[in-house]
């Protein structure tokens, strides 16, 4: 792995409004949000369904335009007026709500799929890293499985690691672990602690799950229900390293409480307009 | 961490040969393969008793199991045709070697063809309505044409052939194309790919199983074209051999020629699925696990 680096990776949103327009019917998914991410930070976002959180994340990946305002990263701008869709790009790698890891390809071709393509490594090098990669996140017995082969909970960390292979200054999270149960869950969790005390990557992590939210999240972003505001900001203070057994703090209890107030009248809220989310 | 997965996997799953055995294995303790050769007599036996047996109306002018294995398995056939003539081969060479022509060039075709209306938005505007145009018309209704466009006798038939199966292997492999998850793309993107980079690692084998069902289709309308081509306007074949049969009132070696049509059409549908699951080892496995 390279350097830990937490002096990259800041995202700054500034009044960014999103409007959809599909068969002429507006509709506004995100209205005059900012939000600073810093640099090295796990910012989780939690809100109802449906509140524009994915259409948040889709502006920083290059998936969708930006209607209004701004987003930079580290400084530099990726959307704004003059450029409503940023360019997609490796800098920030997301980690796909169902998975998607290339079925075709092995998971060694897939982690090593990026560097090859980019020309910044040999095919040979690429799979060799692959394989000391998919080995040091416990999974390099799987390396030469195909994605349909393996329990989705490996398919998930080799998506993860087929993230961190590019050595991407944000990982963009779009509820990687909602289909999962609660056992793998929590291995999981283990293993995305572990992966970031040593890379320190920046990370922009969606949710619906408050106790992941706070065991995982150096902030937790509450957003209002659509169209999508920032309505409180929980600081979590518990300090890293962190394992399950910080579940069983009090101070854990009284920060997921405070969370679970803030969101719990913004899903009424959300429930009585009958809001739908889409993918 | 590390050790969750250490010892789940000691042993590796069987592959080639092995696993031909094992599956054959398995199949044998199951009921399948004695059902399946029971129901394969109950037919021969009906079709015996209703032609052979009791001679009933209308089934007893044809040719009945046993006079037709007789003849098939004859050195020296009372009809002029068998397993031991050359004959019969020549007109199954034929058959097949038209086929192989035909589904080759709709396959080298078709597929590109596919892929690129799937792949380019602007292609396919192009290209689709003519397509859907062209389609639905019967392949019988395109003989005129394709005498009138090529000379001789073989052309045609091939010509003919390969529409069928062009038609088929195109529209399936564009549906394959539609059929990728629009996730893959966007992981493509993020990972830093090139366009040709999306057409190579994504398209192309993202569209493999559909082409592939398209291609096991495709080979079916070919032979039934070849052999409608064959009965119109051949010389030598198979769909040749029936009419001529006919013709001669030889109704044994019509009876020969449709069950080897019915061999040789099963065999090359076999050989197309083979070569998919060749080159979808991702998917074979996949299924595998669930009990497919
Ligand atoms: N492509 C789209 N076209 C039109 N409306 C959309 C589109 N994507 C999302 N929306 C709408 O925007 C709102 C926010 O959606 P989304 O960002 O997916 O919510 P979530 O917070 O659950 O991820 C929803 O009302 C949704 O219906
Ligand atoms: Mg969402």
């Amino acid at each position: 792995m390279t350097s830990a680096s937490s002096n990259r990776g800041a995202i700054s949103i500034r009044n960014v409004t999103k409007i959809y327009d599909p068969e002429g019917v507006n509709v506004m998914a995100v209205d005059d949000c900012s939000l600073e991410i810093g640099a090295g930070e796990v910012c989780m976002i939690v809100g109802p369904s449906g509140c524009g959180k994915t259409t948040l994340l889709n502006a920083i990946a290059g998936f969708h335009s930006i209607t209004e305002g701004e987003i930079y990263l580290d400084g530099e701008m990726l959307c704004g007026p003059d450029r409503p869709l940023a360019n997609q790009g490796a800098d920030r790698m997301v980690v796909f709500q169902h998975g998607a890891l290339f079925p075709w390809k092995t998971l060694a071709e897939n982690v090593a799929y990026g560097p090859i393509v980019q020309g910044a490594m040999s095919k040979a090098e690429a799979i060799d890293k692959a394989g000391t990669m998919l080995s040091e996140a416990g999974i390099g017995d799987m390396a030469k499985k195909y994605p349909g082969e393996v329990s989705s909970g490996m398919a998930r960390r080799a998506e993860i690691v087929r993230a961190l292979i590019n050595d991407p200054r944000v990982l963009l999270l779009d509820e990687p672990y909602r289909a999962m149960d609660a056992l793998t869950k929590s291995i999981m969790h283990e293993s995305l602690l572990e992966v970031y005390d040593r890379t320190k990557v920046t990370i922009f992590f969606i949710t619906h799950d408050l106790e992941e939210a706070i065991f995982l999240g150096d902030r937790v972003v509450v957003m209002t229900t659509r169209p999508a505001k920032t309505k409180k900001i929980v600081d979590v203070d518990i300090p890293r390293p962190r394992d399950y057994t910080t579940l069983s703090s009090n101070r854990f209890r009284e920060l997921v409480q405070e969370a679970k107030d803030a969101v719990h009248e913004e899903a009424v809220k959300a429930f009585e307009a009958g809001e739908r989310e889409l993918a | 961490m590390t050790d969750t997965t250490s010892t789940t996997q000691t042993k590796k799953p069987p592959t080639g040969l092995t696993r031909t055995i094992y599956d054959w294995g398995t199949s044998l303790k199951s009921p399948t393969p004695y059902l399946m050769t029971f129901g394969i007599f109950l037919w021969i036996g009906a079709y015996y008793l209703f032609v052979e047996g009791w001679e009933l109306p209308r089934f007893n002018k044809l040719p009945g199991p046993v006079e037709v294995i007789t003849e098939f398995l004859n050195p020296d056939p009372d009809w002029g045709m068998s397993l031991f003539t050359a004959e019969f081969y020549d007109h199954v060479f034929v058959s097949c070697r038209r086929i192989l022509i035909a589904f080759a060039i709709a396959t080298g075709v078709g597929v590109p063809l596919g892929l690129f209306m799937g792949w380019s938005k602007t292609f396919r505007d192009y290209s689709f309505p003519i397509l859907e145009t062209l389609r639905p018309i019967p392949i019988l209704a395109w003989v005129p044409l394709a005498i009138l466009m090529f000379s001789g006798l073989e052309t045609p038939v091939i010509y003919l052939a390969t529409l069928a199966s062009l038609f088929v292997t195109t529209l399936n492999t564009l549906l394959g194309v539609d059929s990728i998850d629009e996730e893959y793309f966007r992981a493509a993107n993020c990972l830093g790919s090139k366009p040709h980079h999306v057409f190579m690692h994504i398209v192309v084998p993202g569209a493999l199983p559909f082409i592939f069902t398209g291609l096991q289709i495709s080979i079916g309308v070919a032979w039934f074209s070849l052999v409608a081509a064959e009965m119109v306007s051949g010389e030598f074949g198979l769909g040749y051999l029936i009419v001529d049969a006919y013709m001669n009132i030889t109704y044994v070696i019509m009876v020969i020629a449709m069950l080897t049509l019915g061999f040789v059409g099963w065999l090359s549908s076999a050989l197309v699925r083979i070569a998919g699951n060749r080159l979808m080892q991702w998917r074979v496995r996949a299924l595998a696990l669930e009990g497919r």
